[in-house]
């Protein structure tokens, strides 16, 4: 939760302690270090309106390619991008045109990471290997193509691969490749090992049927624009087809950082042109380092300035109000950064948004339980009452929120409108939290200070007290602190 | 006892009347100004020797005749400038000289004369033959926008939708009491309220002071949207219960109780909402100010909407206070003869 730039968002003159935490390894007996036992601190993923990135250009590799629509293919370039980058939909990335180049501009990421994630053309192809009419296999020895065999090859990577074809259904004869596939995802063998599992379409499992057929007890492998996939050991991953296979198959021995990479990269698909990366620098906030740092001091200020309102108008609940929703904005944060969600201006809006609905949630709460304590109820039943009845208004009105969030999401993310569905996704994580601040830390908090009884003068709770019947007499020195109703 | 149902006609006209102009604005085009993200445009890259900060580059920009300017630092006062299309910017730089080709030359001139000496892309200072130095432009280039001009559309359709979910979950939520589905109705036309509100008015400024629309207003609606519903149902939600508190009150009295019971929460709610976006304006950064014009327009317009509009067109409906007006109005002299004696 600490940021790690706390001289950002804090008063300078403290020494706040900053940095990624604490590294605490945990240490075998034999010394060997244990992956995943550290308590290092992540730090938030912030858009590039707010703390800006690395800026790519990119320039569409025209060597190999003959004829192409150029505006087309930087256009689909583009979008495959976006759906490389938006892992969970809300990374906010910007891409524009620059002449007939891409500029690209990735929030909180390195020129590395970024050149991992769109430095590659994702082009999967389907490949067999190359044999002659007697069914012997192309080797590659001595630089010279000779046939031989497929009992005696010893190493696949000797032989030559060749882009598996087929024929369409209207006759034409094409390879198979990532593009006549409609979905991947990654599931687990009997052994816990990642399995890739993809699926064709219509047109791809036509073809693939042919392939497979053919190729019985012969190997089928898979590469990557152009390299072979591997397996863990760094073999290459080439299983023999045993059976025809329609529309769907695996890919499995991979490890799963690799697996990973690539069910992202066929998902978003590949692009049309090879792409080299021409220019690449750090780019400071689009909104503008200056103003992002005066719009957090000026947040923090509202954020104090409503705490001391709502002490002095709600008193002692107003100030349980005020520890509750720091709880919650904690929580709330640490959700976005564990997710990880990016947090832009728009996330930031929603994030307020469902600040607001919180303490919204806790101002209903202590009306109901003022106007309980007013007609004479003790501050026990008045409290459970009042979460009671403020219960199907808390109820509604997030349920609308959250209905609103889902159509939202989904029209952004049919629409590629990124800033409507980041705005949607933060403000649920948001909703859905308040929900359960209100109910269980507001209430737990209450039940915990009214079970001390100096906390329970009434004077901390309610400024004008009416007995029933009696408006003018002076206020109780005690409120009772259960029984009647 | 306050009776703000009394009155109700008196709020609908106060609301007609500040609708009525951002309407008008909005049906004369260009009825909202897009901002540079949905366009094309120009981007230049300036690299300074001295330090210059972005704050100072943006009024220059403005100051320039390019406020819609965004700046953004690239390293060591080193900045992107993405502007609108700049007129007669050509691709390539000219060797210093004298002559000035068009804007962008024109507005690199004077940040050089502002800022000070200007550093080419390797870093070294930017001088003609005789080594004095000039005016220069590490790259320069003509852009696309970022953002698709169909977000707008989009996402009022996505509003749209979200508004008729609404619609049918409040009509659901309230089934205990009579009429529900007028509940959902009223609640939605609240909102459609706020929402042509906000941007008749940001139509009227951006005619006005040259506000554009960009991603951050969309932000800053959705936001005001979001407020509204929340508002309004809180205010349904106590007609609901006191309608099955007291089934035996008229509409307008129970309406009425429910305002006043809930006017407490609605004004500390959206007191707290101005106060922090007010804060947030005063002292803020410049570049979120469209946002927060937004949201400090919707956010009165919100509360006000939920209490003045919503829970009273209830009662309206309640009362057959439309088809009323109607046979007022259509069998004119008649009518109005009886009802006056």
């Amino acid at each position: 939760m600490w940021p790690s730039e706390p001289w950002h968002y804090l008063p300078g003159a403290i020494p706040w302690p900053e940095g990624q935490g604490i590294k605490i390894p945990f240490v075998k007996f034999d010394g060997s270090e244990v992956r995943g036992g550290t308590l290092e601190r992540r730090a938030m993923t912030l858009g590039l309106d707010l703390k800006g990135g690395t800026r790519l250009v990119l320039e569409p590799d025209l060597t190999n390619t003959s004829d192409i629509d150029l505006d087309e293919a930087l256009d689909r370039a583009s979008e495959i991008i976006e759906r490389r980058i938006n892992e969970f939909g809300v990374a906010e990335s910007e891409i524009q045109r620059q002449g007939d180049r891409l500029a690209v501009q990735l929030p909180g990421i390195t020129a590395e990471e970024a050149m991992q994630k769109i430095g590659r053309t994702a082009l999967l192809e389907f490949r067999e290997l190359k044999t002659d009419a007697n069914g012997n296999v192309a080797v590659i020895q001595n630089g010279q193509e000779t046939y031989i065999p497929l009992s005696s090859l010893s190493n696949l990577e000797d032989a030559v691969w060749i882009t598996a074809e087929a024929t369409t259904r209207d006759g034409q004869t094409v390879p198979l490749t990532g593009k006549y596939l409609t979905d991947t995802f990654l599931s687990a063998d009997n052994a816990g090992l990642p399995v890739l599992q993809f699926r064709f379409n219509d047109e791809g499992g036509h073809l693939f049927e042919q392939i497979s057929g053919r190729l019985i007890g012969q190997p089928l492998a898979f590469f990557l624009d152009g390299e072979p996939i591997r397996d863990e050991n760094g073999q290459m991953n080439a299983p023999i087809v045993r059976a025809q296979i329609g529309k769907s198959g695996i890919i499995e021995n991979m490890s799963l950082d690799e697996a990973q990479l690539l069910v992202k990269l066929l998902k978003a698909g590949a692009f049309p042109v090879p792409l080299k990366v021409m220019q690449s620098e750090n780019v400071d906030a689009t909104l503008g380092q200056d103003s992002v740092q005066a719009s957090v001091i000026a947040g923090e200020t509202a954020m104090l300035v409503i705490m001391l309102f709502m002490v002095l108008y709600y008193r002692l609940p107003g100030l349980i109000a005020g520890v509750a929703l720091s709880v919650y904005a904690t929580i709330v944060l640490a959700v976005f950064k564990l997710w990880p969600v990016t947090l832009t201006l728009s996330g930031i809006a929603a994030f307020v948004l469902s600040v607001g609905m919180a303490v919204d949630a806790n101002i209903l709460i202590f009306e109901r339980m003022k106007e309980e304590l007013r007609i004479g109820r003790s501050l026990v039943v008045a409290m459970e009452e009042g979460f009671q009845r403020a219960w199907s208004s808390i109820r509604d009105s997030n349920v609308a929120t959250l209905i609103t969030c889902a159509i939202l999401f989904w029209f952004g993310d049919q629409f590629g409108a990124s800033v409507v569905k980041g705005f949607a996704l933060t403000l649920a994580i948001g909703v859905l939290i308040s929900m359960f601040s209100a109910i269980l830390v507001t209430r737990t908090f209450l039940r915990v200070v009214i079970s001390i009884p100096a906390a329970r003068r009434p004077v901390l709770w309610v400024s004008q007290l009416r007995t029933k019947g009696d408006s003018g007499s002076p206020e109780p020195a005690s409120l009772p602190s259960g029984g009647g109703s | 006892m306050l009776d703000f149902v009394q009155k109700r006609n008196w709020y609908y006209l106060l609301s007609i009347l500040v609708l009525l102009p951002g309407v008008i604005s909005l049906i004369i085009p260009p009825s909202l100004k897009p901002g540079i993200e949905f366009s094309s445009g120009s981007m230049i890259e300036v690299s300074f020797q001295n330090s210059v900060k972005e704050a100072d580059l943006r009024t220059e920009m403005s100051s320039l005749g390019h406020p819609e300017a965004r700046v953004q630092g690239t390293g060591q006062n080193r900045f992107l400038v993405r502007t609108s299309v700049l007129e007669g910017s050509a691709e390539q730089t000219p060797e210093g000289g004298p002559q000035l080709l068009g804007e962008q030359q024109a507005i690199t001139q004077a940040l050089f004369n502002k800022f000070g000496p200007m550093l080419k892309d390797n870093g070294s200072l930017a001088a003609d033959a005789s080594g004095k130095p000039i005016a220069w432009t590490v790259q320069s280039s003509a852009v696309s926008g970022t953002v698709s001009r169909e977000i707008g559309r989009k996402s009022a359709l996505a509003v749209a939708a979200a508004s008729i979910a609404i619609l049918l979950y409040i009509s659901w939520a309230f089934r205990s009491i009579p009429n529900p589905f007028r509940c959902g109705i009223v609640a939605t036309i609240a909102t459609l309220h706020d929402v042509v509100l906000v941007m008749g008015a940001y139509s009227i400024l951006g005619k006005v002071f040259n506000m554009e629309v960009n991603t951050m207003f969309i932000t800053g609606l959705l936001t005001v949207i979001g407020f509204s519903v929340h508002d309004t149902i809180v205010v349904l939600d106590r007609v609901r219960e006191n309608r099955q508190r007291y089934p035996d009150l008229p509409l307008h009295e129970c309406v009425n109780n429910s305002i006043l019971q809930t006017l407490g929460r609605s004004i500390n709610t959206s007191f707290t909402v101005v106060l922090s976006v007010t804060a947030l304006l005063l002292i803020g950064g410049i570049t979120i100010r469209p946002f927060l014009v937004v949201m400090l327009i919707g956010t009165i317009t919100g509360t006000y909407s939920s209490i003045f509009v919503a829970s009273q067109l209830l009662v309206t409906w309640e009362e057959g206070d439309v088809p009323r007006l109607f046979r007022r109005i259509i069998p004119k002299r008649t009518r109005a003869a009886v009802e006056e004696g």
